[in-house]
């Protein structure tokens, strides 16, 4: 069965779908947007250093995102101006990662498979190496789930509850990266940070607990994969940004309908 | 009587100003202490130091071991995009039962909230919601910054015999922040003055004569104190009105937020 890469491509979008619901969710609350951009961007640097060292491209993904990810979380908590830093270090980090893959001649050959996602190429391997991602990160979030919350609605609350709000944060940044480095091969570095978002927001006027919008979002980004692949296949056009197109028509669809039912109560 | 939180020579930063300095405090089971001071004069502050959610310059809280604290803040901002019923807020960290939490809410004057969205509620709603959570955890220490921002005089005046009722019943110690004098002294154990530093510090109608209390809240509060001493002394289920004749008090300190 896995013999088929339409299926295989298949397997590794819904994986990713899974890992992205509850980052994105996390993000989303903690108005974090741009430090999955950032993450994502950094990812880029890492796979050219990856290929330079002709190691595996997962890893260089991974400890670059994990870098940068630390870094930024130190800066953003020094309050000057979380957003502004968040969009620096977004922009930079990607521009940074586009000159060093200018200096790795295997790179350059397919960079847009590293920026936009290669999901028709994946191998069994990948598929391992995504849906293994996809279990630590659903083991680390269920695990941690209560705290992050809590850190997420109020820091101090979690404080007083002597649950340590800069620990969670790690953890979430560990997650993040995990993801970024599973997700880099499906959607490509530049809109990794679009699946993490798009499919919660379209979740988000049908959800009333934190858990409800979480099973909407993850249920959106499968939707979103499969619609998507369906589209590129039919249509040929790109699998990433197809299947960031097709969550971005839910969420179009769900604003509406959440619109005119308000528009009617 | 051990100290359930006790604190020396506080001092906190805040970018590079210096907020709190040399703040010595302890506090016992079954006192209420209520920390009064101008706009910006480091209550807040005081209260997240000694919740351990704001770093010291220098000096030292020490928390006896296990305390469990139940802290209510003044705000809870929350993203518009995280959709949060207070029954699920009720639930962090630690999952309760829907009967403990309908519970906890009617022992905070919030019953029948549970299904709201915490975003939905008013100032008042999501104070006593806030309070509700605190209690659940069988808090030895309730910490309250400005518990009673956005109730009216009356409201105000309920709730702190509510959080002395509390008291009495729970054994629990009460420390909260308030710019609300006339209301909040008369149920005091002890009053703190705080600038910055401790300006004085004592049983209320001590600290309402001294002379760094006057100089910063003026004299006039303390006509509005004597009015509501009664309050000290009496039992708690009485519903007549009070006399309403605070108007002057309130003018001394127009506060925003």
């Amino acid at each position: 069965m896995l013999d088929d890469f339409l299926t295989r491509a298949v397997l590794a979008a819904l994986g990713v779908a899974l890992a992205a619901a509850p980052l994105g969710c996390l993000m989303a609350w903690r108005r974090m947007a741009f430090f999955g951009d950032a993450t994502a961007h950094a990812a880029i640097l890492g796979v050219a250093l990856a290929l330079a060292l002709q190691g595996p491209v997962v890893l260089g993904a991974l400890a670059v995102a994990l870098v940068m990810g630390w870094a930024v979380a130190g800066l953003g908590g020094r309050g000057h101006g979380a957003d502004l830093i968040l969009a620096v270090a977004s922009h930079s980090a990607l521009a940074l990662g586009l000159v060093a893959v200018s200096f790795v001649p295997t790179a350059r050959l397919d960079l847009s498979s590293y920026l936009f996602g290669d999901i028709l190429a994946v191998s069994v391997g990948d598929l391992a190496v995504i849906w293994g991602g996809v279990a630590v990160i659903g083991a680390l979030v269920a695990w941690r789930w209560q705290a992050l919350l809590l850190s997420t609605v109020s820091p101090d609350l979690a404080r007083a509850s002597g649950i340590d709000p800069g620990r969670e944060g790690r953890i979430l940044t560990v997650a993040l990266a995990l993801v970024v480095a599973v997700a880099i091969k499906v959607v490509g570095a530049l809109l990794i940070g679009a699946l993490l978002v798009v499919p919660v927001a379209a979740a988000r006027p049908f959800a009333r607990t934190p858990e409800a919008m979480l099973a909407l979002g993850a249920l959106v980004g499968c939707l979103a994969a499969l619609g998507g692949l369906w589209g590129s296949w039919t249509l040929d056009t790109p699998a990433g940004p197809s299947i960031v197109v097709a969550a971005a028509l839910v969420f179009a669809l769900t604003r509406g309908a959440s619109a005119l039912r308000e528009s009617m109560a | 009587m051990s100290a359930l939180i006790e604190a020396s020579d506080l001092s906190v930063r805040l970018d590079g100003r210096i907020v709190l300095e040399d703040v010595d405090f302890t506090i016992a089971a079954h006192e209420i202490v209520t920390v009064v001071g101008p706009n910006g004069s480091g209550k807040s502050t005081f209260l997240r130091a000694l919740i351990g959610a704001q770093p010291l310059a220098s000096g030292s809280v020490r928390r006896a071991p296990g305390l469990r604290l139940g802290y209510v803040p003044q705000k809870l901002p929350l993203d518009p995009s995280l959709p949060l019923s207070v029954a699920r807020f009720l639930s962090l960290p630690r999952r309760v039962p829907a009967q403990a939490a309908a519970q906890a809410l009617a022992e905070a004057g919030a019953a029948g909230l549970e299904n709201r969205q915490l975003n939905d509620l008013s100032g008042g709603q999501l104070q006593r919601v806030l309070l509700a959570r605190a209690l659940l955890n069988e808090p030895q220490i309730l910490l309250l910054d400005e518990p009673t921002q956005g109730l009216d005089q009356p409201g105000s005046a309920a709730f702190y015999r509510q959080i002395e009722a509390l008291r009495d019943r729970t054994g629990c110690a009460v420390l909260m922040v308030s710019h609300e004098l006339h209301v909040v002294m008369s149920a005091s154990d002890r009053v703190i003055c705080l600038n910055g530093h401790v300006c004085c510090e004592g049983h209320p109608e001590v600290v309402a004569q001294a002379e760094a209390y006057r100089a910063l809240f003026g004299t006039g509060t303390q006509g509005a104190l004597a009015l509501y001493r009664h309050e000290h002394h009496h039992s708690h289920d009485h519903a007549h009105p009070h006399p309403h004749a605070h108007g002057d008090a309130d003018k001394e300190h127009a506060h925003a937020g």
